[in-house]
């Protein structure tokens, strides 16, 4: 156990020496794993905001139910009573004559209120579900139509399934990015090692012959290869932050001039730690793949 | 502790270095391979030191046998034997020290009693107050003193030296010997592959020799 942990420690140890031998190679290597990541990253980010920002839109999640215009009290409690059994969910009740009221405060609108012989305008209730996924709320609508005395459920769901899809549409071209630079991280850590197993082949040929194990010479090339492509993250995750913050005041603009206030979220911890995990993955991918292939001329 | 029956060695392309060679060295035992240029002594070394293996024949070497073993079982073999080769094998990008350090952190040693073993080790041959100097300024007797100790910092019960005085003026040659000479006389099996007369002739150590891959 403590043999195993010594041997960690040496190969992690000497990884890092690897780095700070060739300041000016890791510093290229970094820069080329930071910026492939930093692509998929702030698309990742650009998506999230957009979610955030679909989900704040007023009017997106709501489901509006009419009443048939003849329903008395006891249906409508009865629609009440059920809408309190959706859990989680928010709703309010408009009855049929605050309805007409607002109606007559409208501009041009009075007028033609009046003239009416009686209350043309059902009892309604605004529903705020509690999952707002288009499914989830297309299987709501689908339910309460058939409550009683319910004339009519509107969902503009239109709108949410377009956005849907775009989301869904701009996480697949996030993935294929991700895929794409991943792949690109992959061959350069798998050069770097390259390069790293030329020159230490005497260390390894030494190592071999007097009683290294396989793993003893693969580890530091994988620690490498992982600390590597995990620095090579964290460069990403401080390079969208970045961006970020240049963005940030325009999009504040942007916002304010539609009348609304907006701020682009930046990656936060947990972002970085997935970019630093995902590219130390990646790096520890091209190192095995590298070593395997380089390891072969000491057999 | 050395047990080699019908061991062949045939190499790529037909050649055979090694042909229907038995022998047995006991535990102790300070034996010098000697032979012509390309009789087979640097091959049987390499095959002693499972940095090859037999393409015929069993070759036991610790009461194991080489031939059988798995592929993955050789490196904990080859740590039980010290291997001195003709070129040296040293490591030039680092100290004296981290060089005779380097097969104890292979075998996962703590720092702290790799860092003692390998001064005792370099006591042993002279080198102690170089531990710092780096290979390169080291003379050509001092560097093949110093992978001989690299060689016996893990306590091997078997050290194996190819042609260790080769390129060396006698004065070195003879202190590089006496050390074999030490390290046998503490129960070290020495196993020497040699052309050098002189100190056999003064030794009268035993002598395995080799023709054209046959043992004489």
């Amino acid at each position: 156990m403590i043999a195993w942990l010594t041997q960690h420690r040496v190969a992690l140890v000497s990884a890092f020496r690897r780095l700070a031998a060739m300041p000016l190679n890791t510093l290229l290597s970094l820069l080329v794993i930071g910026i492939a990541l930093t692509v998929p990253g702030a698309a990742y980010v650009l998506l999230d905001n957009l979610r955030d920002l679909g989900r704040n839109a007023s009017g997106v999640q709501q489901i509006s139910l009419f009443m048939q215009i003849d329903a008395g009290k006891k249906e409508v409690a009865e629609i009440e009573n059920r809408l309190r059994g959706l859990a989680g969910s928010q709703w309010r009740f408009v009855a049929r004559d605050d309805a007409l009221k607002r109606l007559q405060a409208s501009e041009g609108l009075a007028d033609i209120v009046a003239s009416l012989p009686r209350n043309p305008l059902p009892d309604a209730f605004v529903v705020e579900p509690s999952d707002a996924g288009p499914e989830a709320l297309e299987m709501l609508r689908k339910e309460i139509a058939g409550w009683p005395k319910v004339a009519h459920v509107q969902l503009d769901s239109a709108w949410v399934k377009r956005f849907d899809a775009f989301l869904r549409l701009g996480k697949l071209v996030m993935w294929l990015l991700a895929g794409i630079f991943g792949g690109g991280l992959v061959a350069v850590t798998f050069n770097t090692i390259r390069l790293q197993v030329l020159a230490q082949a005497a260390e390894i040929e030494v190592a071999r012959m007097i009683g290294a194990t396989d793993a003893f010479i693969r580890r530091p090339f994988y620690y490498f290869g992982a600390l590597q492509g995990a620095l090579g993250g964290l460069l990403a995750a401080g390079l969208v932050a970045g961006a970020l913050r240049l963005l940030a005041a325009p999009v504040d603009e942007l916002a304010g001039l539609y009348g609304g206030s907006f701020a682009l979220a930046g990656p936060g911890p947990l972002d970085a730690a997935v970019l630093a995990a995902g590219g130390g993955l990646l790096g520890w991918l091209g190192a095995q793949l590298s070593v395997s292939l380089s390891l072969r001329k000491f057999d | 502790m050395i047990v080699a029956s019908h061991l062949s060695q045939r190499y790529p392309g037909g050649y055979e270095a090694i042909k229907d060679v038995s022998f047995e060295i006991t535990a102790g035992q300070m034996v010098f391979l000697t032979g012509h240029s390309g009789a087979g002594k640097t091959t049987l070394v390499k095959l002693i030191a499972s940095i090859e293996r037999p393409t015929g024949g069993s070759l036991v070497v610790n009461g194991q046998n080489l031939s059988a073993l798995r592929r993955s079982a050789l490196p904990y073999v080859r740590r039980h034997l010290g291997m001195v080769f003709q070129d040296r094998k040293l490591l030039f990008d680092r100290s004296a020290l981290d060089n005779v350090m380097f097969p104890l952190h292979i075998a996962g040693m703590p720092r702290r009693d790799a860092l003692r073993r390998a001064q005792a080790a370099l006591d042993k041959v002279g080198l102690l107050a170089r531990e710092k100097a780096m290979p390169i300024t080291l003379s050509g007797g001092e560097q093949q003193r110093l992978a001989i100790a690299r060689a016996v910092v893990n306590r091997p019960t078997v050290l194996l030296a190819d042609e260790p005085t080769g390129n060396l003026d006698p004065e070195s040659a003879a202190a590089v010997f006496e050390l074999f000479a030490d390290f046998n006389r503490v129960g070290v099996t020495v196993v020497v592959a040699t052309h050098d007369q002189d100190w056999i002739a003064r030794s009268r150590p035993r002598v395995l020799r080799l023709d054209h891959g046959r043992l004489l």
